[in-house]
């Protein structure tokens, strides 16, 4: 009996693994971006070593685009001339590419039973597509890239299932919110969460893209969802190699766990904890800024969810709204749909696609004891600009509710 | 074996309290990262290490982004040991890579107070608590033992590829 995750380590690391083992696996994917590729660099000219693969490297410029001030710049810089030194796989200027962790699975540099490492905590979102897709660190970037390969514990694998059907206005965001909530923020420490049932399977690809990507808040070491029909329908037309899926193991699982989602409704983290979630008819407490954007609520879905709730009507006097797509592709076809249009109508400011305020650098920063909702991934202390700031997770529908009244809203009270 | 004044903090300490995003635009500069290591967890923590070396911590400790200015931030701060209930991966594995010494130990944050005067020994895992008694760290794993003996996973490494390319060793 063997987990996904198991059999994909296995077949990297040459070798039959179980749980507990370290193993030395061979590196399908490599991804760095702006903020992390100068350290790579630097680390690998400090070791002495070359990029032992460097058609296998994608470089994304995403979280400080366009550059927003020199020091920015000169990382910018930096990971242009890393790219240019070694001719790397995939480059993606400013406003060619967008998030990295939207870029990879769209533009088809994933595919089932790669072994992904990132230099981004949120590498696991390709894991959507039955990919071992992990964060790390600069240095230990630079040792995958000069030596091909990288140590890994084989990890024991939690299984969450979704049972039943997504009632309307509730999203993937709001399971994964009362997963973190109920295992809690170190629940799955050093472990996977692979996520099966009907109510995931019934999720299209960027919606379950939330759920791997979302696992680190949890702890995880990754997320896994094993390829059905939605996976190899969204590869058709993207990927250039062939797909190496595998399955779990009835049995191989260290923990089952099952949500139904069909009792779901619309939730909240609540600052500073994404693991501090309650039902957002239950908070009372009026909102600065909204955000509809970042790895996990910049996609086309989210900005259509958005639209659905937004369109026709005006956004509260009170608040700013940012949207930022998170893709170019996500951008055009967004335009192309009359999406964009229907936002700005309603007050909203659009940003080029980047991370833009998720990690509290750019592109609109909180004040001072301000109150932001936003439908990215973390709220700790600070994360979305001053330290008394304070933020709200939630779905886009939740975002979007928020942004037209005010105020932390229920979706369903605004949609008749 | 490392001896020294604890400093104590809770659960969850996440990686944008040790190093806020805010200053990740000048890359892995010592002198920035020193001066706001903690700063929007503690603001008098530049003070603190002053004096104190060591950090205790509640379970989750570097939970958060990969990025590896956090450990660094801490080493360059002048921490030169945390011990947690338990830490995130990233963070684990960036501190080793990066030098600073990490140890799993369970009990420490309920044993351990602020200020109380701690003595580490990461070969053993041993950790006694000065006028407490002593409590039993997870060891670390040889090789990464041998990295952290290196001073970090680059000079690690360049004595690996260095060694490679001589010709005697070949
Ligand atoms: S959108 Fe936010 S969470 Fe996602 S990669 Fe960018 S900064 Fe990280």
């Amino acid at each position: 009996m063997r987990t996904a995750v198991e059999k994909i380590l296995a077949r990297a690391s040459g070798r039959d693994v179980s749980v507990g083992d370290i193993v030395e696996a061979e590196i399908d994917v490599y991804m760095t971006h702006d903020p992390m590729g100068a350290l790579v660099e630097d680390a690998l000219n400090e070791i002495g070593a070359e990029v032992k693969y460097p058609e296998r490297v994608v470089a994304i410029q995403d979280h400080f685009v366009p550059a927003k001030d020199i020091e920015s710049a000169v990382l910018s810089m930096r990971l242009r001339e890393f790219h240019r030194r070694f001719n790397f796989g995939a480059y993606y200027e400013v406003g060619r590419g967008g998030i990295c962790h939207v870029v990879m699975p769209e533009e088809g540099h994933v595919v089932p039973g790669d072994v992904v490492v990132g230099t981004d905590s949120h590498t696991p979102t390709s894991g959507a597509l039955g990919a071992f897709a992990v964060g790390i660190g600069a240095t230990e970037m630079a040792a995958a890239m000069a030596l091909g390969k990288l140590w890994f514990k084989v990890p024991p694998t939690i299984l969450i299932r979704g049972e039943g059907s997504f009632p309307p206005l509730v999203h993937a965001k709001d399971l994964i919110l009362k997963v973190i909530a109920n295992i809690g923020t170190d629940g799955a420490i050093y472990k996977v969460l692979e996520f099966d049932g009907p109510a995931v399977r019934e999720l299209g690809m960027d919606e379950r893209f939330v759920l791997t990507n979302m696992s680190v808040e949890a702890g995880a070491k990754t997320g896994f969802i094993s390829p059905d029909e939605v996976t190899f329908r969204y590869l058709e037309g993207r990927a250039s190699k062939p797909p190496r899926p595998e399955y779990s193991d009835k049995g191989s699982f260290e923990d089952e766990l099952t949500f139904d989602v069909s009792s779901l409704e619309p939730l909240v983290a609540a600052p500073h904890s994404p693991a501090n979630v309650r039902a957002a008819r239950e908070v009372d407490e009026e909102v600065d800024q909204a955000f509809i954007g970042s790895c996990t609520g910049g996609r086309l879905s989210d900005l259509e969810a958005a639209v659905r709730i937004l369109r026709g009507k005006r956004v509260s006097e009170r608040v700013r709204l940012i949207v930022i797509p998170g893709s170019r592709r996500v951008y055009r076809e967004a335009l192309r749909m009359g999406l964009i249009d229907a936002l700005v109508e309603s007050g909203a400011a659009i940003g080029p696609p980047s991370c833009g305020p998720c990690l509290g650098a750019h592109l609109g920063v909180l004040g001072p004891n301000e109150v932001g909702i936003s439908s990215s991934n973390r709220n700790f202390r600070g994360r979305m600009g001053h330290p008394d700031s304070r933020v709200y997770l939630a779905s886009p529908s939740t975002v979007a509710a928020s942004a037209l009244t005010g105020r932390v809203t229920d979706p369903r009270e605004v949609v008749s | 074996m490392i001896r020294g004044r604890v400093i104590k903090y809770g659960d969850d300490v996440d990686t944008d309290v040790i190093i806020p995003a805010r200053y990740l635009k000048h890359g892995a500069d010592p002198q920035v990262l020193r001066e706001h290591a903690m700063e929007d967890l503690d603001p008098e923590f530049g003070e603190k290490v002053k004096e104190r070396k060591i950090i205790v911590a509640g379970r989750n400790f570097g939970y958060g982004s990969s990025r590896e200015q956090a450990p660094l931030a801490l080493k360059y701060a002048g921490i030169e040991v945390v011990l947690a209930e338990s830490f995130a991966r990233i963070f684990f594995r960036n501190a080793i890579n990066v030098g600073l010494p990490v140890m799993e130990v369970p009990g420490v944050s309920k044993v351990v107070e602020d200020d109380d005067e701690v003595e580490v020994n990461l070969l053993s895992g041993v950790v006694r608590v000065i006028g407490k008694g002593e409590l039993k760290g997870t060891r670390i794993p040889d090789f990464l033992m041998e990295i952290l003996e290196a001073g970090g996973l680059v000079p690690y490494l360049r004595r690996r590829f260095h060694a490679e390319d001589s010709p005697d060793t070949r």
